[in-house]
């Protein structure tokens, strides 16, 4: 399936890699195709874990490390309008509700998107991803009916599928496969260990299944008023 | 960040103490723990740029270290510390880094506060 001409398509994830991993493929298409894309990226994954052993990053410096990752990363999507929205990682959800819907309106306000890629409330796993879904899925639900952007969801919860079913589509990313290896590598302290593990199997004759590299399931997320 | 020296740690510890000084302590098992095992119990704590005054700070010569802050009416402590550094703007940074370089915790002190 090729994918449709879009107005403009809204990305809205809440850390630096969440659209790599789910979307640069798919994001690579759209700007191919010369579809503006904006990228709302909430925080700078302040709070990531992966420091290294022996480390590369404090716990202070990693916000600057992935703030030049995720800037690197759009270049490999094509992004020309990248929005860090300035939260801090892992406090989304304690965020006052309607300042994270009306964070969501003013952009849709702004930009008229057809289309806004986000996570799936209530099978995006991590809090920030929950909250992150919630604003957007509010902040659609509050426009007339006939005048709602379309919203395509991510879902990975271990529960997805028994409850919601198969992805709605998924789409076949593998003409842009190296821009999305580009885009996850770009976002090194995040995915580094991935990518040299990838290497290491594919080295000892035993690939991982490349399907999560050549096809971005999404689900689309239906109001039902 | 380096290993944990105790006698180091201890004196840079004494430099903070008897000071207004800002503290971020934070423990984490990490927001996927549960959805990659769902037999851990996720839990953790954090807290930011809280204004804090100890007039003993103590690094305990064991591995992984503890770090214990007393207070006038209380206590701050922190396990699991391996690495620290002072940054280039004065701050003690100590983190707990396990086996597959992700931190576990976190303990740092600085007279300024920390970014948001």
């Amino acid at each position: 399936m090729s994918l449709q001409p879009e107005r403009h398509v809204l990305v809205v994830f809440p850390h630096p890699d969440d659209e790599a991993f789910s979307s640069a493929g798919t994001i690579r298409l759209y700007r191919n195709m010369g579809v503006p894309v904006t990228y709302a990226c909430l925080t700078l994954g302040e709070m990531g874990r992966n420091l290294g052993n022996p480390p590369f990053a404090t716990r202070e410096s990693l916000p600057e490390i992935r703030r030049k990752e995720l800037i690197n990363a759009c270049a490999a999507m094509g992004i020309e309008d990248l929005r860090m929205m300035g939260l801090r990682d892992k406090t989304v959800e304690f965020e006052n509700d309607e300042k994270m819907v009306k964070l969501v309106t003013d952009l849709i306000d702004e930009l008229n998107p057809s289309l806004i890629i986000t996570f799936y409330p209530g099978y995006a796993v991590h809090p920030d991803h929950e909250a992150t879904a919630r604003a957007v899925v509010e902040a659609v639900r509050r426009i007339p009916k006939n005048d709602r952007p379309r919203i395509t969801a991510v879902a990975f919860a271990n529960n997805t599928i028994a409850n919601i079913g198969e992805p709605t589509f998924k789409n076949d990313v593998s003409s842009v496969k190296q821009d999305k290896i580009k885009a996850l590598q770009a976002h090194a302290s995040q995915t580094a260990w991935m990518m040299e593990e990838t290497t290491k199997r594919v080295e000892e004759g035993r690939p991982m299944s490349e399907s999560w590299l050549n096809f971005e399931p999404y689900y689309n997320y239906e109001f039902k008023d | 960040m380096e290993k944990v020296e105790v006698n180091k740690v201890q004196e840079l510890l004494n430099s903070f103490a008897n000071k207004d000084v800002y503290i971020h302590l934070e423990t984490t098992n990490g927001s996927y723990a549960t959805h990659f095992n769902e037999n851990v119990f996720n839990a953790g704590a954090f807290i930011r740029n809280v204004k804090i005054r100890f007039e003993l700070g103590k690094v305990v010569d064991d591995t992984p270290h503890r770090v214990g802050l007393k207070m006038e009416h209380g206590w701050v402590y922190a396990q699991g510390i391996t690495h620290y550094e002072l940054d280039e703007k004065g701050r003690l940074l100590m983190a707990g880094l396990d086996y597959t370089g992700k931190l576990a915790v976190a303990l740092e002190i600085s007279e300024t506060p920390f970014t948001y």
